[in-house]
């Protein structure tokens, strides 16, 4: 039910993005989803790959550190409000959400944000109670 | 459990007493019987008459390694050779290396010492020590040796290396006591749990470890991964070997063993001699060695003294467990910075050491402390507060340990550049 996220630590050099996106190019890893999240000194690079085993294997290998962490893809309608209804629910149970963002690719009329919370095996099942679509891995590579 | 009750628990009033003769007495010998000393003494004025009791000792010039690479082999000697039994060597990275003669009494302190250390970590005559220190020029695998076989317990002079067969030997030969220095002692550690033995099939009961710095962290590891308490033997061959000062079973402090020794902390850059308690180099003139008295040798090693009394009731001295070397030593704003510190502080938060790098610089006048501190699997985080947390808890840690301003920068694995595997600690971009 979760999707594995791939999370990398970036020191705020120049050129240091786009290094990681040509390692996993190179390799070719496919990248569907990718977050920057940064301060003055450093930056979290996160990402959805097609294939985070290997991601993690080959950035490490180039010098990086590497972790993964499991995130929730979650399909909401792609208008406005649309995502309300997913913060709702997990506010009104008490789930905090620790970051989320969203795919590079759309399909229709539907959007998918990606949400890193703080009790994510309550959180997939409160979801899907609402009537909220919780995407699976594979249909995430699929997308 | 003490080994001489007479002298390690003399009251402080005596052992001042003691230490005044035997210092008057080392300075006579010195005097008449090494040039180089007497030489070092005229040129400052001094006679031996001038050296009345302890409090006189900040009047003698120091000694330094390089005075015995000058004066190499013998040059310092107090005795002839005919009363010299054994020698010692320290290992010179340039150039020669430091020659240290010892005469009968000589060996037989050095053994008196070693057995006081061994009867103060509650070993006994029916301990079994495996002495895994280096035999040969190194002091020691004979230091410990020696000591061993004073106070009567088995001995078993295996040496350093060929782990597999350390660990079968503990096991069969039910060692309690293993003398070595500590990273070899975690290696032994390591090795065992490959070969799928535990603690529990050990008898250990103290390691004693040392030759070279080990954290409090280390000790925990240690004392957990073997069983044991972890005690810390300091010594160095220039004035001895193992066993100058040592932990009793309180693990506060080395008790230097003052009624052979007489330690000094100085500032290391005045030479100044500083208050009990302060932080700086630690000086050593021996009192009754013969073969080779030194006189306020510089041992470059960094501690403290605490003169406060000890639970165990030993009444000497103890020094801080060692926290660096002076060669290492960075003055930051007027405070003495030792990377050491630095690395205690990383070790607590990660509970292993990151690599680190301080680069110092001058802005404005103003010297500037940043600690770069490479962030691997064990500290990373996908949340960018935890990083920031992670970034002001070093910051303010090593401010509380340094009382100085620092800027803590994390950074990518491999940033800090390694010469032969060993990261550059201090980058010092100051032009003074
Ligand atoms: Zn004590």
């Amino acid at each position: 039910m979760f999707v594995k996220q791939v999370s990398v630590f970036l020191e705020n050099k120049l050129g240091r993005l786009a290094t990681v996106t040509k390692i996993l190019g190179d390799n070719g890893i496919d990248i569907s989803a990718m977050a920057l999240a940064d301060t003055t000194n450093f930056g979290i690079l996160r990402m959805i790959v097609n294939n985070p085993d290997k991601a993690v294997s080959v950035l490490k290998e180039a010098g990086f550190t590497v972790s993964t962490t499991d995130v929730l893809a979650v399909e909401v309608d792609d208008r406005p409000g649309g995502l309300s209804a997913v913060l709702e629910v997990l506010q009104d149970n008490g789930i905090s959400i620790e970051y989320a963002y969203s795919f590079i690719k759309r399909a229709g009329d539907k959007a998918f944000i990606l949400f890193r919370v703080e009790n994510p095996d309550r959180a997939v099942d409160l979801l899907k109670n609402t009537g909220i679509r919780v995407l699976e891995e594979k249909e995430v590579y699929a997308l | 459990m003490y080994w001489n009750k007479t002298f390690e628990c003399m009251d402080r009033e005596h052992l001042h007493e003691l230490q005044s003769q035997r210092l008057v007495d080392t300075v006579k010998r010195v005097y008449f019987n090494v040039p180089y000393y007497r030489d070092k003494m005229q040129s400052v004025g001094l006679e031996p008459g001038d050296i009345k009791g302890v409090e006189d000792i900040a009047k003698l010039p120091f000694t330094i390694k390089q005075d015995l690479r000058d004066t190499y082999p013998y040059g310092m000697f107090a005795v002839p050779l005919s009363e010299v039994i054994r020698i010692h060597a320290s290992s010179g990275t340039t150039g020669k290396p430091t020659v240290v003669g010892y005469t009968r009494k000589d060996i037989d302190t050095w053994a008196e010492l070693v057995a006081r250390v061994l009867t103060g970590v509650g070993a006994g005559r029916n301990s079994v020590v495996q002495v895994a220190y280096g035999y040969g020029l190194f002091t020691g695998g004979l230091g410990l040796h020696y000591g061993t076989e004073r106070m009567g317990a088995t001995v078993i002079p295996i040496s350093g290396g060929n782990t597999r067969r350390q660990v079968m030997f503990m096991q069969d030969l039910g060692t309690t006591v293993l003398a070595c220095t500590p990273s070899y002692a975690l290696y032994i550690a390591e090795t065992m749990e490959e070969l799928g033995i535990k603690k529990e099939d050990l008898k250990l009961q103290a390691g004693i470890f040392g030759a070279e710095p080990w954290s409090d962290n280390m000790r925990k590891e240690l004392e957990q991964r073997l069983g044991i308490k972890a005690i810390d033997i300091y010594g160095l061959s220039e004035v001895m070997g193992p066993g100058v000062a040592c932990e009793c079973l309180e693990q506060d402090g080395l008790h230097v063993f003052e009624d052979h020794f007489i330690p000094e902390v100085i500032d290391p850059d005045t030479g100044e001699v500083l208050p009990p308690g302060s932080i700086g180099e630690l000086v050593i003139t021996t009192i009754t060695k013969e073969g080779l008295p030194v006189v306020r040798y510089r041992t470059r090693d960094i501690t403290s003294l605490n003169f406060e009394p000890c639970a165990c009731g030993r009444t000497h001295v103890r020094m801080s467990k060692v926290l660096g070397r002076t060669d290492d030593m960075l003055i930051i704003r007027g405070v003495n910075v030792f990377p050491s510190q630095i690395e205690h502080v990383l070790m607590n938060i990660g509970g292993t050491q990151p690599q680190y790098q301080l680069v110092v610089d001058r802005v404005n006048n103003l010297d500037e402390l940043e600690v770069w501190v490479e962030i691997d699997d064990k500290l990373f985080s996908d949340e960018v507060r935890r990083l920031e947390d992670l970034e002001n808890r070093i910051t303010r840690e090593i401010q509380n340990t340094l009382g100085i301003n620092v800027t803590v920068k994390l950074v990518e694995p491999k940033t800090i550049a390694r010469g032969d595997g060993k990261a550059k600690r201090v980058i010092d971009k100051r032009n003074i």
